[in-house]
């Protein structure tokens, strides 16, 4: 619990503290500020819509992992944990390689927004698919064979049957992969430029600040990304007690 | 495992009727567009441009790793990474078996707010972990920096807090292994080993160790992983003093800017080569995990 604290609580107290120390309208005024607003903007958006990607790609990923049986089928598992282990600096010169400067390809994002879309999308390409895939391999597909034997076409049996038991895990994938969006740092770094009012994110203008000696407007704005980080917790903490009151 | 039960049954054509009516067995033309998207997506994500710097590294052969390698500064830099990872991955495990233990087996007050803030490095940013070690323990007005500083000890800028930052974001891992394991096996074993008079380190390191021990190595891969791979936090409380406290995933960074791309890709060569290795390690360890 003291080894808990003076790693984890302390040093997080300490931010919110400092981010408090100057009184709510010096707060206000730092994340409100033009530069700062803009990059929480394409943040949050961008996070948002990588989410709905993965919402939508997770699943399909999934039902393909666990439904479908081909050649090479192992490789595809071992890609979808390669974003989670590779170091997030890595990534970043990964994505730069293919869609930056001398693409093989000629698609070159590098400096883009669009740029800041594929690393998230990179990145937390893991959380869905695998929140989605034990609950799928768990799911009772008589269940599915008894809709089909009364008549419900297979795009019914999915809404009706097989989408509902999946909702829980692909909002808690969602959240984790919104959560992890948002905090993105690491795969940005070459990838985006880090121009400001364009591409820069919360985490790099975070960065500057703390490389300006402006403490109180890092921990301003470092407060924001903790207060978002809380709530996804606190989603996850419902979601996971709904499943376990369900059965 | 449902897949594999039921697939085969369901191969072994079936009358004409049945299968028109079961057609999720069947392969129709919705199957194989569904395994093209996937494969699709997966590989222009993921697949091609990993093996881009692989291709990369290897435009010179293996001149580019060699030159690396006889490069004193970055040995020292691949040293340090390491260094901080063994010391991570060792202070994880032992406070993460505590801590699960303490999690599974004790009811006390404030219990799931813990559970739940467990969580927390996880989904904060490298960045506000940086700062939020730098506001309390940096040497010249963090809260306890001054304090540690007197002594002689310097956290921030130095070896102690790379160490701090990565078990930080890396704390998570080996609980969200255990916790599951744990609470899987029990305590009518131990409760046995009591009744027959041993004592709680004969209970622990005799009953609970290993019954648990597959699920350590699982988060001692994963921790490894995220610590070697630690860029964010390290960035705020390393420094990046050349050849003192510059990891190899800062030295990717540098290295990269310094338009140095054969020394850039090498180097993200050799950390993507231990974290795919991870990954297949992890991949051959979960099975028996299972059975």
């Amino acid at each position: 619990m003291i080894w808990f604290s003076a790693l984890v609580l302390i040093p997080l107290a300490a931010v919110v503290v400092t981010a408090i120390d100057g009184g709510w309208d010096v707060f206000w005024a730092t994340i409100t500020n033009g530069q700062t607003a803009a990059a929480i903007r394409l943040t949050v958006f961008t996070a948002a819509g990588v989410t709905a990607v993965n919402v939508v790609m997770g699943p399909l990923i999934a039902w393909v992992l666990v439904r479908d049986r081909f050649w090479g089928k192992s490789v595809l598992e071992v890609l979808i944990d390669i974003p989670f282990a590779l170091p997030t600096i890595v990534a970043g010169l990964v994505l730069l390689s293919l869609y930056g400067t001398g693409s093989p390809i000629g698609i070159d994002i590098a400096n883009q927004r669009p740029a800041v879309f594929l690393a998230f999308l990179f990145v937390t390409l893991p959380f869905v698919v695998r929140m989605v895939q034990p609950v799928l391999e768990e799911l009772d597909r008589d269940v599915e064979e008894a809709a089909a034997s009364l008549g419900a076409s297979r795009f019914t049996t999915f809404r009706r049957i097989i989408l509902p038991s999946l909702t829980p895990a692909i909002t808690a994938g969602a959240a984790l992969s919104f959560a992890r969006g948002v905090s993105e740092y690491g795969s940005l770094v070459l990838l985006s430029g880090n121009l400001p009012f364009k591409t820069e994110v919360t985490s790099v203008r975070i960065l500057s600040s703390i490389e300006n000696d402006n403490v109180a407007a890092a921990a301003a704005v470092a407060t924001v990304l903790l207060a978002i980080s809380l709530a996804v917790i606190v989603v996850l903490d419902l979601i996971q007690r709904r499943v376990a009151a369900r059965g | 495992m449902a897949d594999t039960l039921i697939a085969p049954v369901a191969d072994e054509a079936p009358p004409v009727e049945e299968r028109r009516r079961s057609p999720r067995v069947r392969k129709t033309p919705v199957t194989y567009l569904l395994r093209f998207i996937v494969t699709a997506y997966l590989f222009f994500l993921v697949a091609w441009p990993v093996s881009l710097v692989v291709t990369n590294t290897f435009d010179n052969g293996w001149e580019s790793i060699r030159s690396l390698l006889e490069d004193p500064d970055m040995v020292v830099a691949l040293q340090l990474s390491a260094y901080v990872a063994v010391w991570s991955v060792l202070i994880n495990t032992v406070f993460g078996v505590g801590m699960s233990l303490l999690l599974v087996r004790y009811e006390f007050p404030g219990k799931r707010a813990l559970n739940a803030l467990l969580d927390l490095p996880l989904s904060v940013s490298p960045i506000v972990v940086g700062l939020a070690l730098v506001l309390v323990y940096g040497g010249r007005n963090g809260w306890f920096g001054p304090t540690l500083a007197g002594w002689g000890i310097d956290v921030i800028f130095s070896t102690p807090g790379i160490i701090m930052a990565t078990t930080f974001v890396a704390l998570p891992l080996m609980i969200r292994e255990l916790v599951p394991v744990l609470e899987e096996i029990g305590i009518e074993q131990e409760q046995a080993a009591e009744s027959l008079g041993a004592n709680g380190l004969q209970r622990f390191w005799r009953i609970t160790l290993p019954s648990i021990k597959w699920g350590i190595t699982y988060g001692v891969v994963l921790t490894l992983a995220r610590s070697l791979g630690e860029f964010g936090a390290v960035k705020v409380v390393s420094g990046n003093v050349l050849g003192q406290t510059r990891t190899a995933t800062l030295a990717v960074e540098e290295k990269y800017l310094n338009f140095d791309q054969q020394g850039a890709y090498a180097t993200a060569f050799l950390l993507a080569m231990v974290s795919v290795a991870c990954i297949v390690i992890v991949g051959i360890i979960r099975p028996k995990n299972h059975n």
